[in-house]
């Protein structure tokens, strides 16, 4: 096996460019799975850990910018700090776990895996998502899944104006008020399968002590699946 | 008056012939009473059908006594192009600058994107994925493969993006500039739907715009994420719809795009509003110049390894259009229609069955509904299996080599070595709206209006 470049795997983001840290986080998997990896410094930089595809365990000791874990797969990122837009956008699989709050378009259209952002997150969060469970520990901003075609996003504060806005098969489950809801989008009985899907993602994303009976769900009338002249008026 | 009286009257009087409205023409009246008969917008396949300014209204000179021709079968004409210079570690190296469009699995059927590899690849090009991912006959077949990265995301995924040659991020296109995909229930098979992450059966709405970033400051970043993922190997497209060209492609340039692909008005669509594809969006010939003007004044345009290349499309039919583009700045074309008529679209060998859908030959144009009897933009199993995909990518290898050939030889008559030294001084305009925009000379004259006195 060749030896890793950088052991420990510690990096400085004040010493080392983003550029070579992400390629060294894309060696071969064999080289990589099971390490962990710790980024010092971060500051806001974009683009941290992005497309990574192995069993990496890393923190990123701070705030992150753009995309911070972008189309993750496999890994797990722990952020000790606040994320900017598009934190775990199109994450396969693996977890993203934010300590702090989270900017826009969180796990915009995540296809996997699972993002936990302990703060609040802000617009968009869980937009077009597309299979990924999301669990926000505070409130999110408006037009949060928005068209979400599917996954489970659990948000344990708040939820802005438009949520679920032309949703598809997503669910949401909200504890807090919702401002307003979207075009096409409407409260749901929990089933019991749904609710054990709650109740996991709870436990996963360390809220075991919240009741999974406090959220209401919210999910798609299915109207707007088909284009229709008494639709017209939604669009 | 008695009857026989009115009957005189008339055979007397001289009647004037029944007279059509230019305004209320055939079209317009038949498109008023679907409109009363449904509610709905009318929603079909393919680019502007309308009359437009278009590289037919251009000429090109051809050596003389001032200028020296080349031998047209001996002296060399090169037609090599290579795409992403700038930064990307691997650039793309085409023998042709014809370039096959984003065309996505879903909209078109599978044997359809296989044929499209085949011919492609058999021709020394490149073919482009569309909404929806990448499918395995796709990247099976084409040596160079453009990975189209969209508003909807639908079948994006990491994996398909390192397999791609190129990615091309999609702002918008030449059909519908500011609109998202559509693609109707009839389309969304159990495939179809499972790619895309969608209920099967579904009118599927594509967002138009992408969902983690709004503006160029966020494009810039959106494509270092993409650099990184990808370790800087491949080079990344912008493309967008002609719109305010100069703009928009100074600001790709420099959000760090390597290619810029600029789609005209007449590019096709799978499916859009009709209303939308004929009046949104400037037609190709107004928008290259401007382009090339942007990366000019960025210092970008033909300035060695920090160039950025311009591929143009809308409309791209033959060698004399691809001359005609590649004249007017352009590195390279791309070509969607033309490439769907070279499988087998819209053949008259099928007029029969086109009777049976209400159309004709050459006018068919409702790709959304799935019945196309050439096999071609269906995802109906019995249908698909007409298009046989080895001859079909034969046909359309022959017809980029014929579109490539008619290229050398108008650049030969015009004494270029290669096709890129094709310049907009060896080109004049037939009429005054060409010659604007083109920013050519009317035919017979020094005159480009709005850039010379008459």
């Amino acid at each position: 096996m060749e030896t890793l470049k950088y052991d420990p795997a510690i990096f400085d983001l004040d010493v080392t460019p983003l550029r070579e840290i992400n390629q060294f986080l894309h060696s071969d998997a064999s080289t990589l799975n099971g390490k962990s990896v710790v980024i010092e410094n971060p500051n806001g930089a974009h683009n941290i850990a992005v497309g990574l595809k192995a069993e990496l365990d890393i923190t990123i000791k701070g705030h992150a910018g753009y995309y911070a874990a972008g189309m993750n797969q496999i890994a797990k990122v722990t952020i000790e700090g606040s994320a900017g837009s598009g934190v775990a956008e199109n994450m396969m699989s693996g977890v993203v776990h934010v300590k702090g709050f989270a900017s826009n378009a969180a796990a915009a259209t995540a296809n996997g895996g699972l993002l936990i952002i302990d703060g609040d997150a802000g617009l968009r969060t869980a937009i077009a998502l597309k299979g990924a469970d999301v669990v926000v520990g505070g409130s999110v901003g408006s037009f949060s899944a928005f068209m979400a075609q599917a996954g489970n996003f659990v948000i344990l504060g708040d939820a802005g104006e438009g949520l679920g806005d032309s949703i598809y098969e997503a669910k949401i489950f909200v504890r807090g008020k919702v401002k307003s809801l979207g075009a096409d989008c409407e409260k749901k009985t929990t089933s019991a399968e749904d609710r054990k899907i709650l109740a996991d993602l709870l436990i996963k994303s360390g809220h075991a002590d919240v009741n999974p009976d406090s959220f209401q769900q919210y999910g798609s009338a299915r109207t707007l699946y088909h284009f229709h002249v008494d639709n017209a008026g939604a669009y | 008056m008695s009857d026989d009286k009115t009957k005189d009257a008339v055979h007397k009087t001289p009647q004037t012939t029944p007279r059509y409205s230019a305004t209320f023409d055939e079209y317009t009246n038949s498109e008023i009473r679907r409109a009363a008969a449904t509610g709905i917008y009318d929603i079909r396949g393919a680019g502007s059908k309308r009359k437009l300014p278009h590289f037919d209204d251009l000429l090109f000179l051809g050596a003389s006594v001032s200028r020296y021709p080349l031998e047209g079968y001996r002296e060399k004409c090169g037609t090599d192009v290579i795409l992403g210079t700038r930064f990307a570690k691997k650039p793309i190296h085409l023998k042709t600058p014809v370039t096959i469009a984003g065309m996505s699995f879903g909209s078109l059927s599978g044997p359809a994107k296989e044929a499209l590899g085949r011919g492609a690849t058999a021709a020394g090009t490149s073919t482009t994925t569309g909404d929806g991912g990448m499918t395995q006959e796709e990247r099976g077949h084409s040596t160079t493969l453009v990975y189209q990265y969209l508003p909807s995301r639908y079948g994006m995924n990491p994996d398909d993006l390192r397999k791609a040659d190129a990615i091309e991020l999609v702002i918008g296109q030449g059909a519908k500039p500011g609109g998202g995909g559509m693609l109707l229930g009839q389309k969304i098979t159990a495939r179809v739907a499972k790619m895309r992450c969608l209920p099967e059966g579904i009118d599927q709405r594509s967002s138009c715009r992408h969902p983690d970033w709004t503006g160029p400051d966020d494009l810039e970043i959106k494509i270092a994420e993409l650099r990184e993922i990808t370790d800087w190997e491949k080079p990344i497209y912008v493309k967008i719809g002609a719109t305010r060209p100069y703009f928009d492609v100074a600001l790709a340039v420099k959000a760090g795009a390597d290619v810029v692909v600029l789609d005209g008005m007449q590019g096709g669509t799978a499916a859009t509003q009709e209303v939308f594809i004929e009046h949104v969006g400037l037609p190709i010939l107004a928008a290259i110049r401007p382009a090339v003007k942007a990366l000019q004044d960025l210092g970008v345009y033909r300035n060695g390894k920090n160039s950025v290349q311009l591929i143009v499309s809308g409309g791209i039919r033959n060698g004399a259009d691809v001359a005609k583009a590649i004249a007017l700045g352009a590195d390279a074309v791309a070509i969607g229609t033309a490439a769907l008529i070279a499988l087998g679209d819209n053949d008259p060998h099928l007029e029969a069955e086109y009777q049976k859908l209400g159309t004709t030959a050459g006018a068919y144009d409702d790709w959304h509904e799935g019945k196309d009897p050439a096999g071609i933009t269906t995802q109906d199993p019995e249908l698909m299996k007409r298009l046989d995909p080895i001859k079909a990518g034969h046909r359309l290898a022959n017809y980029i080599a014929v579109m490539t050939m008619e290229a050398q030889v108008v650049a030969r008559a015009c004494g270029k070595s290669h096709l890129h030294n094709l310049e907009p001084e060896d080109l004049v305009a037939l009429t005054i709206e060409a010659s604007a925009m083109a920013q050519v000379p009317l035919a017979g004259t020094s005159w480009i209006p709005g850039v010379t006195k008459f």
